[in-house]
């Protein structure tokens, strides 16, 4: 396939850009902050973004989607990291449409996937339970009871578990912790009784919870496929996610590097523009050329998810990879070379550093995908 | 598409009786590479066969025009070829940089006569080219150059030095840069010219390297006689087509970066050389350094994936060849400094059966070059500041 985008994704792409650039702009973030939003977005939001079709993009046509892929639905993350744009996108559009889509019943399918294609529900994933990614590390159970299946444990930083309006967690129905086998997926009322969510304050402001489930009693009908095979959908679940987390700090490197190229054309010291000094000037070309590397990594894995390729998971966590040490070292560049100003609440450059950080740690930093890029090599 | 399918079938049919058991293999020391030229001597009859086989059928040079010889495939056949001939690992039949180089700048600016004169000997890797551009004084600001052409009417006289002129004493024609006009602002007055190495007044002397190899020469040119027919362009235009020539260059070196399809990647060599423990390599440390390698190595490669696709689709320019050059000779450097560690004192020896005659650690030595030759980083990461960000 060829590594270029194609005329609709294109226009996708410039869609995305004005309807950000017009309802969520940079400004909407510390708007947002200094409101002390529950969510991190304006009420309204997500329901234009569903109006313009964002959250039936990844969802078959025949579920009531646009089935337009993952190459499409890059372009637009790619822009929500441009303008630091929080939204139900990822969680319910991106992860729980791949999530239900891969292991739902056909009545699970048809009485979800439309109700997120047309923003009338959101979900979020509840996988990891410690302070780093381990997607086989679960310890919270789902024992069989009756009709029910009852479920213990507790989830960690949960992007949106205290907003959504349901839950998708991985518990184990079998095997240890550290087991890919006897893990199972099923979507849990947030309201039931024994779920008990703790909204945290996080260096983004966005929405993560810490989830506790104490007893709390799941019908046999909210198992999402077969009982203790669940990995497999979860493992693909979180290979999308991550391509789309690449996708975003693709974003957020690209804008940090088209502002700081800015500054250094505009900032005067020593009576000449600081874009003059060849100290500046090399570190900002090889800034630039990090970018291109990542352009491609970002691509190659979304075609990658639309082809169904075998090398998916590969590519994806060099994708992921590659943009955590970018983004690292854009948003640390972008600081240091707006000198002081750089340091300041007032400068929105602040926080493209305090998204980038998180969205690298979700479903696994550099150290996590680059152990599991070797893994998969052999090695 | 059926037409290019039937051309993917014939070709990889015609490569299968034509590409000899012994050139299906990648190569592995720099003496495996046929370079050709007249005073070329084949490491075996089948190197021989190889080469001739494929420039009889212009695929030496698969993608210029038939009418001088070449194979006159468009960018979607060629394509196929070269993923036809790296799925049995066939070697390329002629490394030259007449069809790198010199070839692609006569396609684009020499005249009818001079393309005529010197594409066909160039694909059938019968005339081999050195280049003629630095010069002890003129390395990275090479418009300095100072080696002179004085006009004699009918054809100018030559004086001067060249310095890291790429295989001089084995090479049968230059490509060279002189000053022909010694009033004018220094990019103005140069000329692209070409002569035979046995000109009397010509002198190459191999400088020997740090790797113990001699690729480079210094070139002294004494009262050489060159014809101004051989001039390619017009005469005080030739700065134009260095800077072509240039960019190509980048290119090709920046390629180095890249890894052959079908050799074992650095992570397969260190898990053989260092033992591989519940799936990882024991060397921890060692480990994180090489698959940060990897991933930088697969996105490299991917982002010449891409910029061909650009280029070829038409959508924007995409990267330079300036980045590419970068990004691919600080990979390279990178690649051996870790074959080094993983190979551990074995890395060390310097000749002898044993080492491949001290493969690694030459290499290893060359690859510092990689970064300097064809323009430093440094002045490409100047190029990409001043030509795409705009910082002057």
């Amino acid at each position: 396939m060829a590594m270029v985008i194609n005329e609709e994704q294109q226009m996708l792409k410039e869609s995305a850009q004005g309807f950000l650039a017009e309802f969520a702009p940079i400004g909407e973030v510390r708007k947002q902050r200094d409101a002390g939003s529950e969510t991190g977005y304006a009420d309204n939001l997500w329901p234009q973004m569903a109006d313009m079709g964002w959250a039936a993009i990844l969802v078959p046509e025949a579920y009531g989607g646009l089935e337009f892929g993952h190459v499409g639905m890059g372009q637009i993350v790619e822009q929500t990291g441009r303008t630091l744009t929080a939204s139900p996108l990822f969680s319910s559009a991106i992860l729980g449409v791949t999530a239900i889509n891969h292991c739902a019943s056909e009545a699970q399918k048809t009485e979800l996937l439309g109700a997120i294609a047309g923003g009338e529900i959101t979900t979020a994933l509840a996988v990891d339970e410690k302070i780093h990614h381990a997607p086989t590390q679960i310890r919270t159970t789902a024992t069989a009871s009756g009709q029910c299946y009852l479920l213990n444990g507790s989830k960690r930083y949960v992007a949106d578990g205290s907003t959504a309006d349901k839950l998708i967690v991985a518990a184990r129905t079998g095997g240890d912790a550290g087991d890919s086998q006897g893990i199972s997926l099923f979507v849990v009322d947030p309201t039931a009784a024994g779920v008990d969510i703790q909204r945290t304050e996080m260096v983004d402001c966005r929405n993560y919870a810490n989830i506790n489930f104490n007893n709390v009693e799941v019908p046999k009908s909210a198992l999402l496929g077969e009982e203790g095979s669940g990995f497999q959908a979860l493992s693909a679940t979180l290979d999308v996610g991550n391509a789309f987390l690449a996708a975003e700090l693709l974003g957020i490197a690209q804008q940090t590097f088209d502002v700081t190229l800015q500054y250094l054309k505009e900032r005067k010291q020593f009576g000449v523009l600081i874009g003059s000094f060849q100290a500046l000037q090399h570190r900002a070309a090889h800034w630039w050329s990090e970018i291109e590397l990542c352009k491609s990594v970002v691509l190659k894995a979304l075609q990658a998810l639309d082809a169904g390729d075998t090398k998916s998971p590969l590519l994806v966590s060099i994708a992921k990879a590659k943009l955590c040490e970018v983004s690292e070292l854009a948003t640390n560049e972008a600081i240091q070379m707006h000198g002081g100003i750089g340091m300041t609440d007032e400068y929105d450059i602040g926080f493209y550093i305090k998204r980038a950080r998180p969205a690298a740690m979700l479903f696994g930093d550099y150290s996590y995908h680059g152990d599991r890029f070797a893994l998969l090599s052999g090695y | 598409m059926a037409d290019l399918q039937t051309f993917r079938q014939e070709t990889r049919d015609w490569l299968e009786q034509n590409c000899p058991p012994s050139m299906r293999f990648p190569v592995t020391h720099s003496d495996d590479a046929c370079w050709g030229g007249r005073n070329w001597t084949f490491k075996s009859e089948e190197q021989k066969q190889w080469m001739e086989r494929m420039a009889a059928r212009g695929w030496t040079a698969p993608d210029w025009p038939a009418e001088y010889g070449g194979g006159g495939l468009n960018k979607v056949e060629t394509k196929i070829l070269k993923e036809e001939m790296a799925r049995i690992n066939a070697r390329s039949p002629l490394d030259s940089f007449g069809i790198w180089m010199i070839g692609p700048a006569l396609l684009k600016f020499g005249s009818e006569e001079l393309k005529q004169q010197h594409l066909p000997p160039i694909i059938r890797g019968e005339i081999r080219w050195c280049q003629g551009y630095s010069e002890p004084g003129a390395g990275s600001d090479l418009a300095g150059l100072q080696a002179k052409g004085e006009d004699k009417g009918d054809h100018f006289i030559a004086n001067g030095q060249k310095v890291w002129t790429s295989y001089a004493d084995k090479c049968d024609w230059m490509f060279c840069l002189l000053r022909t006009d010694f009033e004018a602002k220094k990019q103005m007055g140069i000329s692209l010219v070409l002569f035979d190495m046995t000109t009397p007044g010509v002198t190459p002397k191999p400088i020997k390297l740090i790797s113990g190899s001699s690729p480079f020469c210094e070139t002294f040119l004494d009262d050489v006689r060159v014809e101004k027919d051989q001039v390619v362009g017009e005469i005080n235009q030739g700065w134009t087509i260095a800077k072509y020539l240039l960019t190509h260059e980048r290119e090709m070196i920046g390629g180095f970066g890249l890894t052959d399809a079908g050799s074992e990647t650095l992570g397969q060599i260190a898990a053989k050389s260092l033992g591989v423990e519940n799936g990882r390599i024991s060397n921890q440390l060692l480990r994180a350094d090489i698959l940060k390698w990897e991933i930088d190595g697969a996105a490299f490669a991917m982002t010449a994936e891409r910029v061909t696709d650009e280029v070829k689709s038409g959508h924007g320019v995409g990267a330079t060849s300036a980045m590419l050059k970068y990004a691919g000779t600080e990979l390279n450097k990178r690649r051996f400094e870790l074959m080094m560690k993983v190979d551990g004192s074995d890395a060390m020896i310097w000749d002898g059966a044993n080492s491949n005659g001290g493969w690694t650690p030459r290499t290893w030595l060359r690859t510092k070059g990689n970064s300097i030759e064809g323009g430093t980083s440094e002045v490409q990461l100047n190029i990409i500041a001043k030509n795409i960000l705009g910082l002057g």
